[in-house]
């Protein structure tokens, strides 16, 4: 900043100061007052990591859990229905999951850490329906023919495979989210954290 | 007002100087900004007590802003937890773990609470230092009393809010006044409770007022009490007119621009306001018990009554009063004199204007009876202040009774002591 | 006229001699002291957590007094399934009122509940804790110095012994306990040191958060000041 004759130099040094420092203090005043916005304690507490028992989880069966207050499905697949996958790789949108959906452990062709379960998060990645189950295959589905098993949105129709990945020419962009999670042992779940403990 | 003939800014050629000139020919900023701020002259001898105005706006701000953050996360409601707490007692404690920074938040507004009635007793005996009720600013002095009037309605319905024993209590006694008024008492009292007892309808409607109605009220109130002090002219130590010495452009010779010279210097006593503020929030937020009263850490129970229970330190006075009041008189109960003298109490403060027959404004060129009637005033105010919180004796009885005859006769002989008063002439100018 | 405003003056004196004194012990300052906290999380978990609630207090925030999270799961978490999740209990207020005449109070808040013009809230717990002794005229057999007719048992008999009250109104150790009374006086305090915590789990850092704002604000001052000065050295 240029002093010349008509301008006061002390002055402005102080006025630059004072307003400096005062700014900082209005900063830092208001930083308590928008972090009240962040989750509480409480909203962290419910929002917490849920440990599930997958060992009476039937082959051909799927449970729902709630974390975050969202409904996360866990799907014991069976070999037929991993067989199924494969099979129609070239209708989904995004077969190989390259968008990032979902943790990188579980990018692969299941879209899982162990092929048989999956864990993915039922919420229509349109616009947030929860899809319905349609576990039957062929026309009994009500939806095509070759219907392998999968997940339809009454919403707006979008379809979803057995791996939760997306069908071509749908509403929904993106296949269904797969929620951090972690194996505890063979038969529980972690949903919520990649690592085991805290 | 002269604001409609004031001459319109003219763009520098800038662009924030076009900005300025399309808003000021659609509003009337400049002429706003140069009433108020730098066109408004006030006297140059200002002193310490002069700081107490721009602290009490800055305190409003302060539990607006604290205000709306924890009604984001207050609940009005009375009903029991799975913990067996009440909801609102509750979720004040959440506000004070969970919520990030909500205890910083809470302690803001609790503190801001007892420093709003600091603020505000030091600013109004000022006026009554100065004489700044006096001719032309009886309206000024007005407004005042009714924001004085609303800050106790507001700080008595947001005490009800944490939901412990105090806020219980309190609001029980308080609201049983209302039983005193002849034939329509009880009913009336009913009405207000909403319930049978203090109760979640009770608590309802206060948090409503407390967070809407009043603000709103008061909002109205200060910006009036400003207007009408900027259309006649702040008073000064001296309670000389400087509007009555103008130079060639109708400048006050000891008037000075409200800014940048009031504001440069209202920004320090905003500093050192918030040290003292600071203090209490960081290093003792219950305020040694007497913002933050101990027995209201317990939740609200309808069938317990706490051994003592006192309001909070900013009505004692009053409260005093109201105890004061012991013999039935004339065919009034002592109970139906107790709420008539407490409300008199504060109504007393709107007749003051036409009460000081003193030649004089200031307390400088007074005679001694009135600076003596003052200091006794004052003094009686902090003994009934003090006596209200503590537990009633006998003792503490005829104390108070005393110095709630001595605060009425302030006021009730004023036209005569005022008017007997030996005063010093006024000077012409404003001393140093 | 002066003596009007010496006897006005001296009024409150009178007026304050009268009253009931409340003699309380000073409860030592426990409120650094992170293994003292710890071993009164434990004694407060043991002993008060099956009747007393502290349901706005949640387990992880014991991470403030120096334990992990994993340490909380394993050794303490006993009336909740999440660390994060308060300590509530599952007796029914109902059925403990019945049994004890009046709820046991949930204990968050207690330590600055029990402050008054006589200690702090510490200090009334710490005498309190310290002050049952044997009364065969209450229904529990047990009675209290600070807290005449108390609802609760001596929960802590055991360690402490049992004390009977002298004609004196000296509490004297009639049958000693499984501690010496230094070492129950100990544990009272930490216990007394958790409980205040527990009241306000934030006041450590609200004291050091202090200490920064009001240097910022000194700062802030001197600035402000010498502004003012600045533009004030045009009005005489």
């Amino acid at each position: 900043m240029s002093c010349d004759d008509k301008v006061d130099c002390g002055r402005r040094r102080l006025l630059v100061a004072t307003s400096v420092a005062g700014g900082v203090a209005g900063v830092a005043a208001a930083i308590p007052f928008v972090s009240t916005f962040a989750p509480s304690e409480r909203a962290k507490s419910a929002g917490a990591p849920v440990e599930v028992d997958v060992s009476k989880l039937a082959p051909g069966e799927m449970m729902t859990v709630e974390w975050r207050g969202k409904p996360v499905w866990i799907i014991h697949r069976t070999k037929e229905m991993l067989e199924g996958l494969s099979k129609i790789a070239d209708k989904v949108a995004d077969p190989q999951s390259d968008r990032q959906m979902q943790p990188a452990y579980a990018k692969n062709e299941y879209r899982s850490i162990k092929p048989e379960y999956l864990v993915a998060i039922g919420i229509c990645t349109h616009l947030g329906c929860s899809p319905t189950e349609k576990f039957k295959t062929g026309a009994e589905s009500g939806i095509d023919a070759d219907w392998q098993g999968g997940f339809l949105c009454p919403c707006h129709g979008s379809t979803f495979d057995l791996a939760g990945r997306v069908f071509k020419n749908k509403p929904a962009p993106d296949n269904l989210e797969i929620p951090p999670h972690v194996y505890l042992s063979d038969a529980k779940i972690l949903i919520g954290e990649d690592k085991k403990g805290a | 007002m002269a604001a409609a003939n004031a001459e319109k800014y003219k763009t520098d050629g800038t662009a924030a100087g076009n900005l300025l000139e399309w808003v000021d020919a659609r509003f009337p900023l400049m002429s706003l900004w140069n009433d108020h701020l730098a066109k408004y002259y006030a006297p140059k001898n200002f002193n310490f007590w002069y700081f107490f105005g721009s602290l009490a706006l800055m305190v409003l701000v302060i539990q607006i802003v604290t205000g709306i953050f924890l009604v984001m996360h207050y609940k009005p409601d009375a009903s029991l937890n799975a913990s067996g707490i009440p909801v609102a007692f509750a979720s004040v404690e959440y506000i004070m773990r969970d919520v990030p920074w909500g205890w910083l938040i809470r302690y803001f507004h609790s503190t801001g609470a007892s420093a709003f009635f600091i603020v505000v007793y030091l600013h109004m005996f000022r006026g009554m230092l100065y004489g700044s009720y006096r001719k032309p600013r009886e309206l000024v002095w007005i407004f005042g009393v009714l924001i004085f009037l609303c800050l106790m309605a507001e700080a008595f319905m947001g005490y009800l809010l944490p939901w412990g024993q105090m806020s219980y209590w309190g609001a029980q006694v308080i609201l049983n006044l209302f039983t005193a008024i002849p034939f329509i008492g009880n009913d009336l009292t009913l009405f207000i409770r909403g319930d049978y007892v203090i109760a979640d309808a009770t608590l309802n409607r206060m948090f409503s007022f407390h967070v809407i109605a009043v603000p709103l009220v008061l909002i109205g109130l200060v910006a009036a009490h400003i207007m009408a002090l900027h259309e006649v002219g702040s008073n000064n130590p001296d309670g000389v007119e400087i509007k009555k010495k103008k130079d060639a452009n109708g400048i006050p010779l000891d008037g000075i621009p409200f800014h940048p010279y009031y504001t440069v210097k209202d920004i320090v006593g905003v500093v050192v306001f918030l040290m003292f503020f600071s203090v209490v929030v960081f290093f003792m937020p219950e305020g040694g018990g007497y913002f933050l009263e101990f027995n209201n850490f317990f939740p609200a129970d309808p069938m317990v009554t706490p051994p003592h229970i006192a309001p909070v330190w900013y009505f004692t006075p009053y409260y005093s009063i109201l105890r004061a009041n012991t013999v039935n008189f004339f065919w009034i109960d002592a109970k139906l004199w107790g709420v008539i003298f407490m409300g008199l109490g504060v109504m007393v403060f709107f007749f003051l204007p036409w009460l000081d027959r003193s030649p004089v404004k200031s307390i400088r060129y007074r005679g001694p009876i009135y600076k003596w009637a003052l200091g006794i005033f004052v003094v009686c105010f902090f003994i009934l202040g003090y006596l209200g919180m503590l537990a009633p004796t006998p003792g503490r009885t005829l104390v108070s009774q005393i110095c709630t005859i001595i605060y009425f006769a302030f006021f009730a002989l004023m036209p005569i002591y005022t008017s007997l008063d030996k005063c010093k002439a006024e000077p012409e100018r404003v001393t140093g | 006229m002066k003596k009007l405003l010496i006897a006005l003056l001296s009024a409150p004196l009178l007026a304050f001699a009268s009253g009931a004194e409340l003699h309380l012990d000073k409860a030592p300052d426990r409120s650094r002291d992170f293994a003292a906290l710890q071993n009164g999380a434990k004694v407060f978990i043991n002993y008060c957590l099956n009747c007393h609630s502290a349901s706005y207090f949640r387990y992880n925030r014991l991470t403030d007094i120096g334990l992990t999270e994993q340490q909380i799961k394993d050794n303490l978490l006993f009336t909740a399934d999440k660390v994060g999740e308060p300590m509530t209990i599952a007796m029914r207020r109902a059925e403990s009122k019945q049994w004890f005449g009046a709820a046991p109070p949930d204990l968050t808040v207690i330590a600055r509940a029990r402050a008054s013009e006589f200690g702090s809230g510490s200090d009334w717990l710490y005498t309190y804790l310290r002050g049952f002794y044997r009364d065969d005229a209450r229904p529990t057999g047990w009675n209290n110095t600070v807290f005449s007719n108390v609802g609760m048992p001596h929960v802590l008999w055991e360690l402490q012994g049992e004390q009977v009250m002298g004609p004196d109104h000296k509490l004297t150790l009639a049958k000693p306990g499984l501690m010496k009374v230094e070492e129950y006086d100990a544990m009272v305090a930490d216990l007394v040191g958790f409980l205040r915590h527990m009241g306000e789990p934030m006041a450590n850092f609200r004291k050091e958060l202090g200490v920064v704002v009001l240097i910022f604000l000194a700062i802030l001052f001197v600035f402000s000041y010498a502004l003012k000065r600045e533009y004030w050295k045009d009005i005489h």
